[in-house]
């Protein structure tokens, strides 16, 4: 769909308006919008990541880092396909490309560290026991700063369960 | 064309689990329409949705479904398989907002074996199976409740968490499909219904801001999609290098200046275009109440002067719930299912105008004044 303003460019800002008590839709094209003051997101709501992937491998020596990237050792997709369709083939691909991917995810995030809740999966050791237990007092304080008293019950529950008895 | 009155509606509440988010319970119902906090999981040793094979699928399928009995919330719930439904009953999911284009497969397209939603018995949580990512749980709810969607939602990813190995890493958290989801999975968003923004032309101002706070906006249908009747999708950005309650507080505060400013604005409106406001409402109204052929899109843009007049207490005795279910239930597929038959476009609206004329009849309402304002923002005189 082109901008419906300069006819020119593609449009990517969809506004519903009422004009002369009308509705009446207006596609418009990033600049022509920003120029009518609905400028969109900073990162568009279509964040077109295949673009900014794309982008990536133009810049400096990284064309030839993408080929050394090599593919994923568990599914086999490589990181040139992870580039041209922005979705990663298996959790493996994380680890395999996991270089490339703290730097796209720097950009699209503002960071690359987690920090929400941390998974303790089925079978823990010490340090993931540590960790998520760390999380649960977070969560804790949280509940009880916010009158949750039945979650933070629940919350107090889990953290007895899971603390070593002294 | 004779006008034809289709039979009795056959979607009674009790028959449609999930749809509980449509009945303006929640807080701040009059422009809020719904909450939903999704969170995007993936199992250890299995390649995500698209890559994955029938078998990998399958597989998938098979150890949620053998978990879900040790799931408080999700114990009994209905598993569905999405690729054995005719091709308009997946469209009713969709409709719905219970099921996504890619999960019931884009164009018509029969989705991949494996493919299922999981509707709990509460029926506000559900989960999506074998779409981009290993698992989409998500909480649908009635108004602005981000908290209590997200407390429920917690609470089932964790036990579910310990039934199934979840795909976590150190640095990057929740393992995902999509590198915009990865961390901690979750996408929180609030759909509003914003006409006296739009009215009075802040609304640039407003959206401007939210993406200044690290929010974005959508349309009705999710990412993509335009902006109908005014309503607006608002969810966080980023998903990562944040903590879920830092998302959930942070989008809670913003949604809640939101419907502040909407909150004004509807103030301002009435105080300074008392009379164009109200006789936009009732155009509507009519136009809704009488009309016999409606586009979806005609359709919307009316229910929003509607919406904003049952709010505004312009049209007596409206409540907001039937306007809500008029919204899902004029849908092309949902006017199929009740006719029974595929229906052409100009047959689609006339189902349509014909299925609003008989829930607005049925709401009895509104009482016209007797004409004798003369144009006052008093709507309520004795007829």
């Amino acid at each position: 769909m082109v901008c419906e303003n300069c006819g020119s460019a593609d449009a990517v800002m969809h506004l519903t308006q009422i004009v002369d008590n009308e509705m009446r839709s207006l596609h418009l094209c990033e600049k022509c919008a920003a120029e009518k003051g609905v400028e969109g997101t900073s990162v568009p709501e279509n964040f077109p990541l295949t673009d900014f992937l794309a982008q990536m491998g133009k810049e400096g020596s990284s064309g030839t880092a993408v080929q050394r990237a090599g593919s994923c050792s568990f599914c086999g997709l490589t990181f040139k396909e992870f580039r041209e369709v922005g979705r990663l083939g298996c959790p493996h691909c994380w680890t395999s490309f996991e270089g490339h991917l703290r730097s796209l995810v720097r950009r699209i995030h503002g960071s690359s560290q987690h920090v929400g809740k941390v998974y303790l999966s089925p079978d823990p050791s010490v340090s993931e026991r540590e960790k998520r237990l760390e999380g649960l007092r977070r969560k804790l304080k949280r509940a009880v700063e916010m009158e949750d008293f039945e979650r933070a019950a629940e919350l107090r529950d889990e953290i007895r369960d899971m603390e070593p008895v002294t | 064309m004779t006008a034809e009155e289709p039979t009795p509606y056959p979607f009674p509440d009790s028959d449609h689990p999930g749809m509980g988010w449509l009945d303006a319970s929640g807080e701040h119902a009059e422009i809020v329409l719904s909450t939903r906090v999704r969170l995007a999981r993936n199992l250890q040793g299995h390649p995500f949705g698209p890559r994955a094979g029938d078998e990998n699928r399958l597989a998938v399928l098979e150890r949620v479904q053998s978990a879900l009995s040790r799931v408080s919330s999700l114990a009994g719930a209905q598993v569905t398989q999405v690729g054995t439904l005719e091709p308009r009953t997946r469209r009713l999911l969709l409709e719905r907002r219970l099921a996504s284009r890619e999960l019931v497969g884009e164009n018509g397209r029969t989705p991949g074996k494996g493919t299922a939603l999981i509707i709990g018995p509460d029926r506000s949580l559900s989960v999506m199976v074998n779409e981009e990512d290993h698992l989409r749980l998500q909480t649908l709810f009635s108004g602005l409740r981000i908290h209590e969607a997200w407390n429920i939602l917690d609470t089932a990813d964790e036990e579910l968490g310990q039934q199934i190995p979840y795909a976590f890493h150190p640095e990057f958290g929740f393992l995902t499909s999509c590198p915009t989801n990865v961390g901690s999975g979750l996408r929180a968003s609030v759909l509003l219904h914003l006409p006296a923004l739009v009215l009075t032309k802040e609304i640039g101002k407003v959206l401007q801001g939210l993406t200044q706070v690290g929010l974005t906006f959508r349309g009705l249908y999710g990412e993509g999609s335009e902006v109908v009747g005014n309503f607006f999708q608002l969810s966080n950005q980023t998903t990562l290098g944040k903590s879920e309650e830092d998302l959930v507080d942070h989008l809670d505060r913003i949604v809640r200046q939101v419907i502040q400013y909407e909150t004004q604005a509807r103030k301002v409106l009435l105080r300074d275009a008392a009379s164009v406001t109200e006789d936009k409402i009732w155009r509507a109204y009519g136009l809704l109440r009488y009309a016999r052929s409606l586009s979806f899109e005609e359709l919307m843009n009316l229910l929003s002067g509607v919406r904003l007049g049952a709010a505004l207490k312009l049209l007596p005795g409206l409540r907001v719930y039937p306007l809500n279910k008029i919204m899902i239930f004029t849908q092309p597929a949902h006017l199929e299912e009740a006719a029974g038959r595929e229906l052409s476009p100009s047959e689609s609206d006339a189902h349509r105008a014909a299925y609003v004329r008989r829930i607005l009849a049925s709401e009895g309402v509104v009482s016209p004044d007797n004409g004798s304002s003369e144009g006052s923002s008093s709507p309520d005189a004795t007829g």
